[in-house]
């Protein structure tokens, strides 16, 4: 199960501390580990809302240092792309994997799969015991929808106005956090889907 | 990419007026009454989607609004406002007073937005437990109720549930579910699902009559469908294969804990299967019928991965495909070993065809990480089958590493797979810890990435043939690192060209000269010998990838791994190891890369740890005493390794004494105490030039008080130090001295010599306040009898106060 998806900043945010990352969409996948056994007990809904958020930003911090310190060692060069170079965009991308221990942020031990297209990240925060051969390939797969769908390598900032269109794109290829086995031709029904909503 | 446009929307949002934002509401509001949903109520429900979520604290809606949206997420089929009013509702509270919906309307878990919003919002699990009973009974009973299509994310859901709450699905559940997922995954329709165009689920017939599912090279399929199937179009059954296929290795890891019934039905029932081998095209087995549900679904699972493996060899038309091919492979692995782990008869008929798979890939390094799921195969059911494991071993921890250290996700698997099988790798295959040289590798490229699983290993790398091998090649990190690098470009550029310039790393790691060295770095496994006798050479040659950013990285990483090193260390290590070590640490300490910081940080955790040890086994520092006066003697080594002779002075000061180790004499702590002497004469005599490095004043302190303790053990030598002591009061009253520029450090080294000058007046008082004897240093008061009873009564009245 994927518990999230996020798609965050991974270059220093003038608003922000250097070490900050803002976070631009995000998606948290399930009943959380804090729900109550009975109603009225534990974390309220607004407590377990800012929980999510908390948690989420601490990935997100967590993701951009592992790109930055993987930038620096591997010494490439960051080449400007523009809208229509997606493909180029994601293969020059760097990716990695970072173990999230248990409790830091989430109750139990977690990996985080990341992508790191130009100044932003895509991470996909799994189960230690997933298959991450199929993760990686949906993960790429979902950047590569987000950065055509949005135009994301513009200047543009649709992210934010048009998360719907990642909603539904996740509804499809990640539905509730399950990673799915598509071959083509189920990837390009449900690919369809897609293109339909965000046609209308 | 990210810009000051999208940050000026966030602020908008964050920083909107409460009057503004009302007028918003209204409008919004108004937008809904009408009949025709148009862009302008998309636009605005997407702002407010962002105007809530852009701060951490939730904002609330007017509850005739929220019920509004609510009432038209149940009704609209428009799935535009599905989407974003589920996005915005996820974002804020139901009006206080109104509980979200989930008991009272069903046909909200219909929609797969909507029902989302239901889990992330539920109030408590036993709400949970109700919905995963409704969800299956959408499940069981889909064909007359809602149009099929909105059934599929069911699966995902209850999956979710595994994820996070197991214990809301009862027994019922389970046995539902287990019959579910036979159905569909071996009994799915093996006729493709209608044209093309359909692009979805597709249950009526068509004019066309559709053909036969084929395989991914393009042949038809011969036996049941799977997720490498192709068709035109899928039916709704194959579509849930998929869906099944998805969630399988989870469901059935999990599901033995919730299911606790059929344990006596199970035994009764297991000594009628068929127990021969399966061929490949598998026909149903008749005595499977009789299987309990679970048992049948093992039975179905083990069938469908066969199937997976013998469909992978196929070779596939797209990218895509093969790449998914790969992973159908790492996930029909897991599932053998989860249903062997199960069912102990099934490791006979699997055993067969994970021994060709294995045999089919191992020659191919792309398929490195479909391997490592076979290795955990191997390593859990090896014995069992009697199977020879020795190619395996020497392929992951011999052959992976050396040649795919650079791969951050093998990594990351290979590690993993470390940590968790750490009990059964010492107890099956104890050899692993020799092949630590190729471990580090990993750390050595990525250091930040894999640290913490380092963290985690280190300490079962730590054995009494590897130490001090171990501590040489951590110590060697990061020239290791910058092998790695030169490795990596070597294949890119065969041959360089000399600069003239002097030896470039590069052309240092080609020519044959310096060759044995390198390749003494990037051996696989441990044993050759514990270092080079040529490491200064190595260490210049390499001097330029100092710089370089990834072995600086690498270096930043040593020290922890030392301290874990040592902690790790003590526990193993007898008298004769940590001599050696003792020896290492003092060789060492003046043989390491030369890296800003990283010298520095080394002699840290050196002195720390030489303290430690000496403090554990005080009889090493009389033992050692030849080395460690040579180290302390040469007074180069006060400016160079300044932590390490601080520590090096302390211990022999303290610890040279017959009451540590007999063997001391009064010959040997003479001698000790004339060499400190000397150096101590040097570092401080007046005959020094203003641009000469000043020792730290911290050395000077040690060096008098370890003389001080030296003297009050052989009292003829306390005359020469009241002798220096006086001569040191009488320069440091006069003023500046070239030695030491601070005066406060000035006045501390004084007011420490005059102290001990004063203590040096009473021998038998010095030696028992400079070398007290080990009673007093540890008291241990609560158990001396006579002690004892006064502080029991004092603790008694001070809880009654």
């Amino acid at each position: 199960m994927v518990r999230c998806f996020l798609v965050h900043t991974v270059c220093p945010v003038s608003a922000l501390c250097p070490a900050e990352s803002r976070v631009l969409y995000s998606a948290v996948f399930g009943p959380e580990e804090s729900v109550p056994s009975r109603r009225g007990g534990g974390l309220g809904l607004e407590e377990r809302r800012l929980l999510r958020k908390e948690q989420v930003l601490v990935v997100a911090r967590q993701v951009q240092s592992a790109a930055t310190l993987s930038r620096e060692a591997s010494g490439r060069v960051l080449v400007e792309t523009v809208p229509g170079e997606e493909i180029l965009a994601l293969q020059e991308a760097d990716s990695g994997v970072l173990r999230l221990r248990a409790g830091d942020p989430f109750s139990g031990e977690r990996s985080a799969l990341w992508l790191a297209v130009q100044s932003l990240g895509f991470t996909l925060v799994c189960e230690p015991h997933e298959n991450l051969l199929l993760a990686e390939t949906t993960l790429r797969n979902l950047a590569r929808h987000c950065l055509e769908d949005l135009r994301m390598l513009g200047p543009g900032s649709e992210v934010l106005l048009k998360s719907d269109r990642i909603d539904v794109l996740l509804s499809r290829l990640l539905p509730h956090g399950q990673l799915l086995f598509l071959n083509h031709r189920f990837a390009q029904s449900l690919e369809k889907e897609v293109a339909a909503y965000i046609a209308k | 990419m990210y810009s000051h446009g999208s940050e000026s929307l966030i602020k908008q949002a964050r920083e909107i007026q409460e009057v503004e934002l009302q007028k918003f509401y209204s409008r919004i509001m108004k937008l809904l009454q009408e009949r025709e949903f148009g862009h302008d109520i998309i636009d605005s429900l997407q702002r407010l989607h962002l105007i809530l979520s852009a701060t951490k604290y939730t904002r609330m809606l007017p509850s005739e609004l929220y019920r509004k949206l609510m009432s038209l997420l149940l009704s609209s089929s428009l799935e535009h406002l599905q989407v974003l009013i589920s996005a915005v509702l996820k974002e804020t509270l139901p009006p206080s007073g109104q509980e979200l919906l989930c008991s009272q309307d069903t046909s909200i878990l219909l929609n797969s937005h909507s029902a989302a919003l239901l889990l992330s919002q539920i109030g408590s699990r036993d709400e949970l437990s109700s919905v995963c009973t409704q969800l299956l009974r959408f499940l069981e009973c889909r064909s007359s109720e809602a149009p099929a299509h909105s059934l599929t994310h069911i699966l995902p859901i209850i999956n979710t549930f595994l994820t996070h709450c197991p214990e809301t699905l009862t027994e019922d559940h389970v046995t539902i579910l287990n019959k579910k997922l036979v159905d569909w995954l071996r009994y799915a329709s093996i006729q493709q699902g209608g044209g093309a165009s359909s692009g979805g689920f597709f249950t009526g017939p068509r004019s066309r009559q559709p053909g036969p599912i084929a395989e991914l090279d393009g042949t038809v399929s011969g036996d049941f469908f799977t997720v490498l199937c192709v068709g035109q179009g899928f039916t709704e059954d194959q579509w849930m294969n998929v869906y099944s296929f998805s969630m399988l290795r989870h469901w059935l890891l999990i599901h033995h804990s919730v299911s606790s019934g059929n344990t006596v039905a199970d035994t009764d029932d297991r000594s009628e299967v068929d127990g021969s081998v399966v061929s490949m095209v598998s026909a149903t087995s008749s005595s499977s019928r009789i299987l309990p549900p679970k048992e049948r679904l093992r039975e179905k699972a083990f069938q469908y991965c066969q199937r997976l493996i013998e469909q992978s060899d196929r070779k596939a038309h797209k990218r895509t495909d093969t790449e998914l091919q790969k992973a159908c492979l790492v996930e029909a692995m897991c599932i053998l070993d989860c249903v062997c782990t199960e069912d102990v008869s099934l490791v006979y008929r699997a055993f067969p065809c994970v021994k060709a798979l294995y045999g089919r890939l191992s020659s191919d390094m792309s398929f490195a990480r479909v391997l490592l799921p076979i290795a955990q195969f191997y390593l859990n059911h090896g014995e069992m089958a009697a199977v020879d494991c020795e190619c395996v071993w020497k392929l992951v921890f011999g052959r992976f590493p050396a040649e795919l250290f650079s791969d951050p996700r093998l990594a990351h698997e290979l590690l993993r797979f470390l940590r968790l099988n750490l009990r059964n790798l010492q107890l099956r295959v104890p050899q692993f810890t020799h092949f630590f040289p190729n471990l580090l590798k990993f750390l050595a490229w990525d250091s930040p990435a894999v640290v913490d699983d380092f963290i985690d290993l280190l300490p079962s790398l730590v054995t009494v043939g590897t130490a001090v091998e171990l501590l040489h090649t951590l110590l060697d990190l990061p020239c290791l690192c910058a092998t790695l690098i030169l490795q990596l470009r070597s294949a890119y550029f065969p041959i360089t060209e000399a600069s003239g310039r002097g030896t470039l790393p590069l052309e240092a790691f080609q020519s044959s000269t310096y060759r044995g060295l390198f390749l003494f770095l990037l051996r696989g496994e441990a044993g050759t010998g514990d270092t080079i006798e040529r490491l200064s050479t190595l260490h210049e040659l390499l001097a330029e990838a100092a710089e370089w950013p990834r072995v600086v990285q690498c270096a930043q990483t040593v020290p922890v791994l030392l301290h874990i090193y040592f902690n790790s260390l003590v526990k193993i290590a007898d008298e004769k190891m940590l001599t050696q070590l003792i020896l290492v640490l003092l060789e060492r300490s003046s043989l390491l890369l030369n890296i800003p910081k990283y010298i520095k940080e080394i002699h840290r955790v050196f002195s720390c740890h030489l303290l430690r040890l000496c403090k554990l086994h005080p009889s090493l520092v009389v033992d050692q005493s030849h080395e460690l006066l040579e180290f302390a003697g040469t007074t180069a080594n006060v400016y160079s390794k300044e932590n390490v002779f601080t520590q090096v002075v302390w211990v022999l000061g303290e610890y040279l004494s017959v009451s540590c180790d007999s063997r001391c004499s009064v010959g040997l702590i003479t001698s000790c105490f004339e060499a400190l002497e000397a150096v101590l004469f040097e570092i401080t005599s007046s005959s020094r030039s203003p641009g000469d490095a000043q020792p730290a004043p911290r050395v000077i302190t040690s060096l008098m008080s370890a003389l001080a303790k030296l003297a009050s053990r052989s009292h003829d030598l306390i005359p020469r130090v009241s002798l220096f002591l006086s001569k040191l009061r009488a320069v440091t009253r006069g003023g500046s001295v070239p030695w030491c520029s601070n005066e406060e450090d000035l006045a501390a080294i004084a007011t420490r010599g005059e102290e001990l000058w004063s203590l040096l007046k009473v021998p038998s008082v010095a030696q028992s306040v400079l070398c007290p004897p080990p009673h007093i240093t540890t008291p241990q008061w609560h158990q001396d009898s006579n002690m004892a009873m006064p502080l029991q009564l004092r603790a008694l009245t001070s809880l009654t106060h």
